[in-house]
């Protein structure tokens, strides 16, 4: 029951989106009917001209050539009306999927990153790009599938009842049987798909685990083992794909012969009756070729229907992603920070991301403008949680961060992030040229300005030697860029528009060390009289530093300098110990 | 296409069969006109109910029969699919598996996942259909022709005009098309890159408050897409139109004739039924016939990119023998070349000696990557004796990973020899070789399943304790207790439900527990924070005597108290020796420890 009340809530959403077109759907069900009823006309008159032809001498040549005129008509209007039709249907789904598209990377851009952080990419991605198809395919091919079927039947009935009633109920009688039978079938091999679309995801899995890394498979030389795992399901997806397969397939043999069946019957019954006079060969190959268009619509909306239901589970998870709520919207009155000091106060924050695991509570930190705060901790203490509060990726559960005096909460997400200039570890680029990518945050900087940049960050020597330097275009995620050039570009990005506030992840892991020190001394640069934050790892950095963070666990554990710090002999203090002093 | 054929001969019989079957039910569709001539000319014309009787008879016997010959193919041509893409499966998974790593690198690991799961089921669907369909809708096409011209010549010359016109229009309109649908696909792809980056990149995007540009950028995207769907789609939507008006207006002509062939008492009233009846047939079989040749296509294309990658062969030639006196000099009298004679005495000379080689040697050797412009290694010399820690250390891209990925042969020097216990690593058996070194990659990758399955990909046969002691030298023992299961507690995929840290450490442990003769860690400890880094050191430090060890890393702490430490410098040797020397006299070496123990 609430699974049918939220399909109707689905169908009433695409009807929304089908409302702007609600033209080419008119159009469209006008030419569907016309093409249905003229080629349903087609066989009456071919009917009639075969009434015509008797036998030998026996033939009203004046008559037939009247009638196959008219016929002549009918196709061509036919085709006509069938062009139009066609071209209204694509026409309408191609909109259509282009405003949902739309719409749903609106809504990704807006998404709390949350969101984005909590689901795969891939997960979104699929959404945006398969359901979207899907639903297209198969709601509107199915849609007009349904309604030109439904019209034939209809069509085809009153036809049929109007030449003669008996040998319609012949028809009407037997088709059925071909609908109950497609619909036995289908029943019955639903499991059996289920089994075998459940098998072939375990085996891709397991193909995606060892092809993937087939390295580390051939360092410990486990190639047979994988092999023979290999094969086990491989064994195990065969014998339920072939069952899958065949069962499956046995749908078009067995509504063939009903509509054999079908075609026997009228056959057998028309000519008896005709026999009587009951009606005129003419009438009966007209009967026949009805025959044969009345069962094929049952056939197809059997397959329709799963065809319509699965394109609203499409777009039920399309929806869902559009309804999603959006991050806080700015309040009606936000304020644009300004020439920013950058003194920032956290007072009590709390945060966590899931609601019973406590992370930070009542945390409290005064940044006076130009200070330098560092963040330590051992690996996956969950420096980054700073981060996102400090840029408001994500918002705290109560307390305040304010920046300048003001709640960032009260300001324009634009200008606060404008005021920030951030280099994370994870490095991002996107598809475009070298230059695209480092003007990212000053769109209207001169070459000069770029090139003082990239020298500044020590990235201008690898760009130059680049085919085509500035202008050279990466491909997804930095394509052939070394990890520690992506890392450059990252900093030039930043080094370009220099604001007021930092926030650096001192990534030593993919830069090497004679570089880093390059880097580093730009990064000192850089932070001259800045208000920065930086995820440390060097020892010079956190000694530098006017505030130690202290992290564990998600959750900061000490504060202070370096000095008072190791004087609370803490946590630290063990770290300090640990790392430096050996 | 036709290497691939090959997994289909243990199914020759079905895939003769299901064809054979599809054509028996073809044929007695093709009856079915010409029994209603019958009933109509002998039943209705002679109002015979008998006649009329019998002739419904028949026509329910052929669809009877039709229905087993159909339902016997379904079956034949779907063992005959499964069961090839089983075998093709297998095949395709035992050769990736033996490829080399330069041939991986080449092919790359994600074009391999897509061969072997998408590509394979369009193949296996292409195969299918082809077996049912492919040569039933000609057979029903021409048959229905023949038949035409059983009945009569002159009526049936209107099909000989009809059925190529409509071959023109059909695959004509598909030919145009479906370059174009390539198109379509590049747009949809471009639709999907953007989408993808604004997901991973969502905090830069917005840090930069990227959002309305980066919405306008997809929506150009989304718009050329559209534009392309729909110029493709108004041609494509051409075909039903014209198909349509070629098989009707062909049905006019068709009755036109009928009516003189009747008038000049030629053909009977019934025939004419039938000819009208066998166009129509022709109409359903070529619609049928172009959906199985885009499948076709499709379907090929994608047997094509397997055979590419079946086609690619290793690139390395394994040893087979042991190293026994006697094969060594079967080697030596056998290979006539100098080189691999001296080799091969040296051989017999290390079987002699036992221990005394160096148990790593590597001989002036190069190194080029396929593909690759330059050297990434050059003229590397370096001999390691049993039981000595070597450090490699050097910037990013300066060859340290592919210095050690050399002792496991996970390539082959281009120059010079890498020798193992005096042997040249390429007279190794690949799993002699791999089971005396353990190697910990720089990428920790862990398999679903439990911890305890994955540290016996080290040694299958390892106990627990075993297990337990390799945790606890690999400092993971900790952790791996507090879990829930212990030993058994689950491990997602890739070792996602695991820090970074954590699986770096179950890797390390995972080599140990192979005890190898030759240990290597390839910056295996860069998610480790010092403490625990340290930790392991002092542990690594611990094994047994015979272990040799070489440490990869770029921090000068876990390598200085190295026997030996080599220092790289864009794939040359910038210095080789002890911490104490290098620091004396090595530039490169005092700027890289310097830069992270600064002088005070």
């Amino acid at each position: 029951m609430k699974n049918q009340s939220g399909q109707k809530e689905t169908i009433k959403k695409v009807l929304r989106y089908i409302r702007r077109y609600w033209f080419l759907l008119a159009v469209s069900i006008v030419m569907a009917t016309v093409t249905v009823a003229l080629t349903l006309y087609f066989p009456i008159l071919t009917g009639r001209v075969i009434d015509k032809i008797i036998g030998p001498s026996q033939v009203d040549f004046p008559a037939i050539f009247n009638i196959l005129k008219q016929a002549a008509f009918a196709v061509a209007f036919t085709a006509l009306a069938q062009w139009i039709m066609n071209v209204c249907n694509n026409r309408m789904t191609y909109r259509i999927v282009q405003d949902i598209r739309n719409e749903a990377f609106h809504k990704i851009e807006i998404l709390p990153l949350k969101y984005i952080d909590g689901h795969s990419y891939g997960e979104v991605v699929s959404r945006v790009i398969a359901d979207v198809d899907q639903f297209a395919d198969g709601l509107l091919m199915g849609f007009t599938q349904f309604f030109t079927g439904v019209i034939t039947i209809l069509g085809t009935l009153g036809f049929m009842l109007s030449v003669n009633v008996t040998v319609t109920g012949v028809v009407v009688m037997v088709t059925p049987l071909s609908f109950f039978v497609a619909g036995f079938i289908a029943k019955k091999t639903f499991t059996m798909f289920k089994l075998q679309s459940e098998t072939r995801g375990e085996q891709t899995a397991f193909i995606e685990e060892m092809v993937g890394n087939q390295k580390v498979v051939q360092a410990f030389s486990h190639e047979d083992e994988a092999l023979a795992q290999f094969d086990e399901i491989n064994g195990r997806l065969e014998a339920c794909s072939l069952r899958a397969i065949f069962y499956s397939s046995l749908t078009n043999p067995s509504t063939r012969f009903v509509n054999n069946l079908v075609y026997a019957g009228v056959a057998v019954i028309g000519a008896l009756y005709a026999i009587r006079g009951g009606i005129s060969v003419g009438q009966l190959s007209c009967f026949l070729s009805y025959a044969n268009q009345y069962t094929k619509p049952f056939n197809e909306i059997s397959g329709v229907v799963t065809e319509l239901q699965n394109a609203l589970a499409c777009a039920a998870r399309i929806f869902e992603l559009i309804e999603e709520t959006p991050q806080i919207p700015e309040k009606e009155n936000a304020i644009v920070l300004q020439d920013v000091k950058g003194k920032v106060e956290l007072s009590h924050v709390d945060f966590s991301y899931v609601p019973d695991k406590k992370l930070i509570t009542d945390f409290n930190l005064a940044v006076k403008p130009g200070q330098r705060v560092a963040i330590v901790g051992p690996t996956g203490c969950g420096k980054t949680t700073v981060i996102n509060l400090l840029m408001r990726f994500y918002d705290v559960n109560s307390g305040k961060i304010c920046v300048d005096g003001a709640d960032i909460r009260e300001v324009t997400r634009e200008s606060l992030r404008e005021n920030y200039g951030m280099v994370l570890q994870e490095t991002w680029l996107k598809t475009g040229t070298i230059r695209d990518n480092i003007v990212m945050g000053k769109p209207e900087a001169t070459d000069e300005e770029v090139i003082a940049a990239a020298k500044a960050s020590h990235a201008h020597s690898f760009i130059k030697r680049l085919s085509k330097g500035y202008d050279t275009v990466i491909g997804e995620d930095g394509g052939s860029l070394s990890q520690g050039q992506k890392q450059l570009l990252c900093i030039t990005r930043v080094m370009l528009c220099l604001p007021p506030m930092l926030i650096l992840d001192e990534a030593t892991s993919s830069i090497d060390t004679r570089t880093e020190i390059r880097i580093q001394k730009a990064f000192a640069t850089m932070m001259q009289g800045r208000t920065s934050f930086i995820v440390a790892h060097r020892l010079s950095t956190i000694r530098e530093a006017d505030v130690i963070l202290v992290m564990k666990d998600g959750n900061i554990i000490e504060q202070g300098n370096h000095e008072t710090l190791l004087e609370q002999k803490g946590f630290y203090a063990k770290l300090y110990e640990s790392q430096f002093a050996s | 296409m036709r290497k691939l054929l090959v997994y289909l001969k243990d199914y020759k019989k079905e895939t003769v069969l299901a064809p054979l079957f599809k054509m028996l039910e073809a044929t007695f569709e093709l009856f079915v006109p010409f029994v209603m001539a019958n009933i109509i000319d002998y039943g209705i014309g002679g109002a015979d109910d008998g006649a009329v009787l019998r002739s419904g008879a028949i026509l329910v016997a052929l669809g009877l029969i039709g229905l087993l010959c159909s339902i016997t193919a379904q079956y034949f041509a779907a063992k005959a699919a499964v069961g090839f893409s089983t075998k093709l499966k297998h095949a395709l998974f035992d050769h990736i598996q033996s490829l080399s790593f330069t041939e991986i690198d080449t092919l790359g690991t994600s074009t391999l996942i897509t061969r072997m799961t998408s590509d394979v089921n369009q193949v296996q669907n292409g195969v299918n259909m082809v077996l049912r369909l492919f040569l039933r809708s000609p057979f029903i096409v021409f048959g229905a022709m023949i038949m035409a011209f059983l009945i009569d010549v002159k009526a049936a010359l209107i099909f000989v005009v009809t059925i190529p016109l409509l071959a023109v229009v059909v695959f004509g309109i598909m030919m145009i098309t479906m370059p174009l649908y390539k198109k379509v696909q590049a747009g949809l792809d471009a639709v999907l890159l953007t989408t993808r980056e604004n997901l991973t990149g969502a905090r830069v995007i917005r840090a930069f408050h990227k959002e309305a540009e980066e919405t306008e950028r997809f929506e150009e995207k989304n718009v050329a897409l559209t534009n392309l769907q729909l110029f493709v789609g108004k041609l494509s939507a051409l075909t039903n139109p014209v198909t349509y008006i070629i098989v009707n207006v062909a049905t006019i002509v068709l009755l036109y004739t009928g009516a003189v062939r009747v008038d000049e008492a030629i053909i009977s009233q019934g025939q004419v039924v039938a000819l009208v009846n066998y166009m129509s047939q022709i109409l359903v079989e070529l619609v049928k016939l172009a959906n199985l040749i885009i499948l076709i296509t499709k379907a090929l294309a994608c047997a094509n990119r397997i055979e590419g990658i079946l086609e690619v062969t290793s690139s390395m030639q394994w040893g087979e023998m042991a190293a026994t006196p006697e094969i060594a000099e079967g080697i030596a009298a056998s290979v006539e070349d100098g080189e691999a004679v001296r080799e091969a005495d040296r051989m017999a000379a290390v079987v002699q000696n036992g221990n005394t080689a160096p148990a790593v040697e590597f001989d002036h050797v190069h190194l080029a990557y396929e593909g690759a412009g330059g050297e990434s290694l050059s003229d590397i010399h370096i001999t390691v004796k049993k039981g000595q820690t070597v450090g490699v250390i050097g910037g990013t891209g300066s060859g340290k990973s592919s210095l050690v990925n050399m002792i496991p042969r996970f390539y082959d020097a281009t120059k010079g020899t890498v020798r193992i216990d005096g042997r040249d690593v390429k007279t190794y058996g690949m799993e002699e070789l791999r089971e005396k070194v353990g190697i910990v990659l720089q990428r920790p990758v862990l398999f679903r399943g439990t911890i305890r399955e994955n540290l016996l990909w080290g040694r299958g046969d390892a106990s627990d304790e075993e297990l337990w002691e390799a945790l606890s030298r690999a400092q993971a023992k900790e952790f791996v207790e507090a879990k829930e299961g212990g030993l058994d507690a689950f491990v997602a995929q890739e070792g996602r439900n695991l820090s970074g840290g954590q699986r770096q450490r179950l890797t390390i442990a995972r080599a140990l527990v192979g005890n190898p003769e030759i240990l290597i860690l390839d910056d295996s400890a860069s998610a480790l924070d010092y403490a625990t880094e340290a930790a392991l050191r002092t542990a690594i430090r611990e094994l047994p005597k015979e272990t040799t060890v070489f440490i990869v890393s770029q921090r000068a702490s876990s390598i200085r108290h190295a026997d030996q430490i080599i220092v790289l410098e864009d794939g040359e040797t910038a210095g080789l020796g002890t911490h104490e020397e290098l620091l004396a006299g090595c530039e490169v070496y005092q700027e890289i420890y310097y830069s992270q123990f600064p002088k005070e």
